[in-house]
């Protein structure tokens, strides 16, 4: 068994991995990415089309040239990278821990202080949301069906359905249209799309594609391959089968939500949140185990890539602090999702320091008030436009804010209203 | 007798049609098996719950309880040769009103007839301590110790495995469209125009058995198929009990249970319905509500967000509910091994023993045991729950070890060649006889990778890769060149 010592080890070398480790080794600390995959970039890499780096770098850029940003400031800060490795057992001993990873080189034990897991999500399947029918083939999540057409050169079949109004199914639909196939239509069961407006006019809407909302796929005909698929209204609740329609199609691709992989976290002690299924994280992106941190779509599923950046780096800062030991001993508070919130993570908030929140909505607004509060005290307010389930909210609490707050940092509770 | 003439050829190779098939492996025959699936285990056996049975659901009259039983005691000895995923849980049926526990006491006698070894009633408290994970309403039930489960398509293919290590044939994708008999031999033709011929014809079809007996001038009857639909749950599921739990059966079937399968997930179902389609695996909105509301009536911490998958698998059954394990009274030189439902899989040991006893009776053949009879089979390493210095060690041997293709089950790359090179290359194939794709994210991952092995190993282009045979294709067509 190989046997190598660093200060940290980031688990996954997609956009949140790749950001916290330069972030790491900018500092000065030893630090290397474990990647399962055959390069970094992570799921990036088959995202072809534009749309990614708006906030972040103020130009629309593709998923690999986005990636290549971040994969240039590795190489350039010196963090080591190991591919085709994949990382199978965390180990604490103390304040130190064993990352175990298995390549066709053997299994190497990784020596550090500080593990940040940054393994993504995956994709919601059929099993996961219980649609009923026959079991041809043909039908696969929305991002396999991406990889084997952008990067295998595959095209998964001619005639597809899509279920759920994601990003990547709506992505998926375009990219589609444009390889020759036909999609019949996006069925989502919610009555507004899960997906980003804009993907939902260029994808949908250019291309005439159908968007059947309030509906669900109640079956999946066909003995070899798909042949079509039952469309039904969803009322109350329940498909009303009174309702159905079917649609023809070879193909049904599955574009209904993500899931953070947290297998290994939770092998590791991590405890996770129900609302986001990734772990609960402090104010420093640590979990509850010392030593071990969460950033990107594993520790919550982000919209934009530009905010798992931003949280990923704000995580490799964090770290850096744990390494340098000179983190603020002040007490952490927990900050909690009030009305209509369906998270905000992290969970803990420190005063004294600027510290950004992600959040969603668990309905849609077209006008609301964000109220962060601690028992009475309102410690700011912020009027917001269209606010969706979809699309990620965030805020920053200022030491301004929490200045006057008392020194055991009481619970802040942040609501959505409607005005 | 030129090469294509076997002295007993099989028809199926499901857990019927495999056991048969080893068993006669080990005399001095020349035997096939012939399958109209690209792989063993893809129809009745490849659907089910998996479970050995405890002997008490059926009368002692019945072929099934005899065969139930025998087949249950013959299981170690299988598994100290072939060494498939199997465990003696026990099976706990839980009663929830004094109604209920009358039928638990006739399922007692029942089993103490027919012989179940180690079977009680237990009240409330000792259940309870068995299975901590109850419904504490539970008013008592029936415990069998000796019950257990098994990984169903492991189980076949290494019987089929073993078979063709003694020397039998196993012939794929030959589906049976006719047959002729001169009097001394079966021609038995496939629907893509090969032939084989043999001596003795045993139909182990499953659910096409009347089709098959029709085929060869046998007696009419009539399979029925009945719908079992079933819940897989993540391995992390908190409700995975330590034994089998069984509600207090009804008329027709034995009702949904919530089983921890030997893979260490858990499995809610079967529901049991009549249907008339042989093909319908379909599943339905109604009957997931209806096996979850039951399963969480027996089981705490049975949840819907645990959902990995889902299936059907179709019993075939018989009018008379009963197997039918015979010497064909009008096809000559033919045996029929028709309605083997549950306990099937149970039984399905006993099974062969009994028809190689008609075959020695019956039919005057000769058996003469192989004296180059090799019961063990080959064993490939699995990575999966092993420790860093032993996944060391064998990366060490074989790089491909190193290489985890699939995730969630932890399958590494030689698993997967290792299924290629035993003749699994299809997807299907592929995932039951290494579970690569059966874990929570079934297939997301891991697809495109078999995909790729596969195609290196054997030459077959991506495209023309299927699931389960015939036009199951994963993907269309190649679009875009290799980069230079």
């Amino acid at each position: 068994m190989i046997k190598k010592t660093y200060d940290a080890i980031i688990i996954g070398g997609g956009a949140a991995g790749l950001s916290a480790a330069w972030n790491v080794a900018k500092a000065g600390f030893s630090t290397a990415i474990i990647e399962r995959e055959n390069c970094l970039g992570g799921i990036l890499n088959q995202c072809i089309h534009t749309g990614f780096g708006l906030h972040r770098f103020g130009k629309e850029l593709s998923g690999p040239e986005y990636a290549e940003m971040d994969i240039d400031l590795v190489a350039a800060n010196k963090v080591d990278s190991f591919i085709n490795t994949t990382v199978f057992e965390i180990r604490s001993n103390g304040i130190l821990k064993s990352v175990f990873a298995s390549s066709a080189e053997g299994v190497t034990e990784f020596e550090t202080r500080a593990v940040i897991l940054s393994m993504g999500c995956r994709e919601r399947n059929r099993g996961n949301l219980g649609i009923p029918g026959t079991r041809p083939s043909g039908i696969m999540t929305a991002g396999l069906a991406q990889r084997l057409l952008n990067i295998e050169g595959y095209l998964p079949g001619r005639k597809a359905v899509i279920i759920g109004s994601g990003d990547i199914g709506l992505i998926m639909a375009r990219r589609l249209t444009w390889s020759g196939a036909i999609v019949m239509g996006v069925i989502e069961i919610l009555p507004y799309p899960s997906g980003l407006a804009r993907n939902i006019a260029q994808c949908l809407d250019d291309f005439e594609i159908p968007l059947y909302l309030g509906h669900t796929v109640s079956a999946i005909n066909g003995k070899e391959r798909v042949e079509s698929v039952d469309v039904s209204p969803f009322k109350d609740g329940v498909p009303s089968l009174s309702g159905t329609f079917k649609i023809d199609c070879d193909t049904v691709l599955i574009s209904a939500g993500l899931i953070p992989e947290n297998e290994l976290s939770v092998k590791a002690g991590v405890k996770l949140s129900n609302a986001t299924g990734g772990p609960y994280v402090d104010s420093s992106m640590m979990t509850n185990v010392p030593g071990i941190f969460a950033c990107g779509n594993v520790l919550h599923v982000h919209d934009l890539v530009d905010y798992v950046s931003e949280e990923s780096e704000n995580c490799g800062s964090a770290v850096v602090s744990y390494l340098s030991s000179d983190e603020c001993s002040c007490t952490q508070g927990n900050i909690s999702a009030g009305s209509n919130i369906k998270y905000i993570v992290p969970s803990k908030y420190r005063t004294g320091i600027p510290q950004k929140f992600y959040m969603r909505s668990l309905m849609p607004f077209e006008n609301a008030m964000l109220t962060v509060k601690c028992a009475d005290k309102i410690l700011f307010e912020r009027k917001l436009k269209y606010v969706r389930p979809p699309e990620m909210q965030s805020f920053t609490l200022t030491p301004e804010m929490t200045d006057g707050l008392n020194e055991n940092s009481p619970e802040i509770n942040v609501s959505l209203t409607e005005v | 007798m030129n090469s294509m003439d076997y002295d007993v050829v099989v028809v199926g190779s499901g857990v019927v049609g495999a056991s048969i098939a080893r068993l006669l492996s080990s005399y001095e025959l020349k035997a096939a098996v012939i399958e109209k699936f690209p792989d063993a285990c893809f129809g009745v056996s490849k659907a089910n719950s998996g479970i050995i049975h405890g002997a008490f659901h059926h009368a002692t009259t019945t072929l099934k309880a005899r065969l139930e039983l025998k087949g249950n005691m013959m299981y170690d000895q299988l598994h100290k040769e072939l060494g498939f995923p199997f465990k003696r849980t026990g099976i706990i049926v839980a009663a929830f009103s004094s109604e209920e526990m009358k039928t638990v006491r006739l399922l007692y006698k029942q089993g103490v007839a027919n012989g179940a070894p180690g079977i009680e009633i237990c009240g409330s408290e000792r259940l309870l301590n068995l299975e901590p994970g109850l419904n504490p309403d539970i008013a008592g039930g029936l415990y069998a110790p000796f019950a257990g489960v098994v990984e169903p398509y492991r189980f076949v293919f290494s019987l089929m495995e073993s078979a063709q290590l003694n020397g039998l044939d196993f012939i794929r994708d030959f589906e049976v469209v006719r047959s002729s008999y001169d009097g001394k031999l079966h021609q038995v033709f496939s629907s893509d125009g090969r032939a084989v011929a043999a001596s003795f014809v045993i139909n182990a079809a499953g659910l096409y058995a009347d089709k098959i007996s029709e085929i060869f001038n046998g007696e009419k009857f009539k399979i029925h198929p009945r719908k079992g639909e079933e819940f897989l749950l993540d391995r992390n599921s908190p409700a995975r009990p330590n034994n089998v739990i069984f509600p207090v059966p009804a008329k027709e079937s034995k009702g949904m249970l919530v089983i921890p399968t030997v893979e260490g997930t858990t499995m809610i179902g079967p529901t049991s319905e009549k249907i008339d389609d042989k093909e319908d695996s379909s599943t339905t909105y109604s009957n997931m509500e209806r096996i979850f509301l039951q399963a969480s009536r027996m089981v705490s911490g049975i949840s819907r967000r645990d959902v990995i998958t889902s299936f059907s698998g179709l019993r075939p059954v018989l009018e008379n509910e009963d197997f039918l394990i015979e010497k064909s009274q009008m096809a000559p030189a033919f045996i029929q091994v028709a309605g083997i439902q549950s306990p099937g899989l149970t039984a399905a040991p006993a099974i062969a023993e009994y028809v190689l006893e008609i075959l020695s009776k019956d039919c005057g053949l000769k058996l003469e045991k192989k004296k180059s009879f090799i019961p063990e089979i080959s064993r490939t390493e699995k990575i999966y729950g092993i420790s860093p210095e032993k996944l060391d060690e064998l990366i060490e041997k074989n790089p491909a070890y190193g290489n985890i293709v699939c995730r969630c089950e932890q399958i590494s790359e030689a698993e997967i060649v290792d299924a290629i090179r035993k003749g699994h290359t299809t997807i299907d194939g592929i995932k039951f006889y290494t579970r690569s794709g059966m874990g929570r994210c079934q297939g997301g991952f891991c697809t495109y990778k078999i995909l790729k092995i596969i195609s290196r190993e054997t030459g077959i282009p991506i495209d023309h890769i299927t699931r389960r045979g015939n036009g199951s294709f994963i993907t269309g067509e190649r679009i875009s060149g290799e980069l230079k």
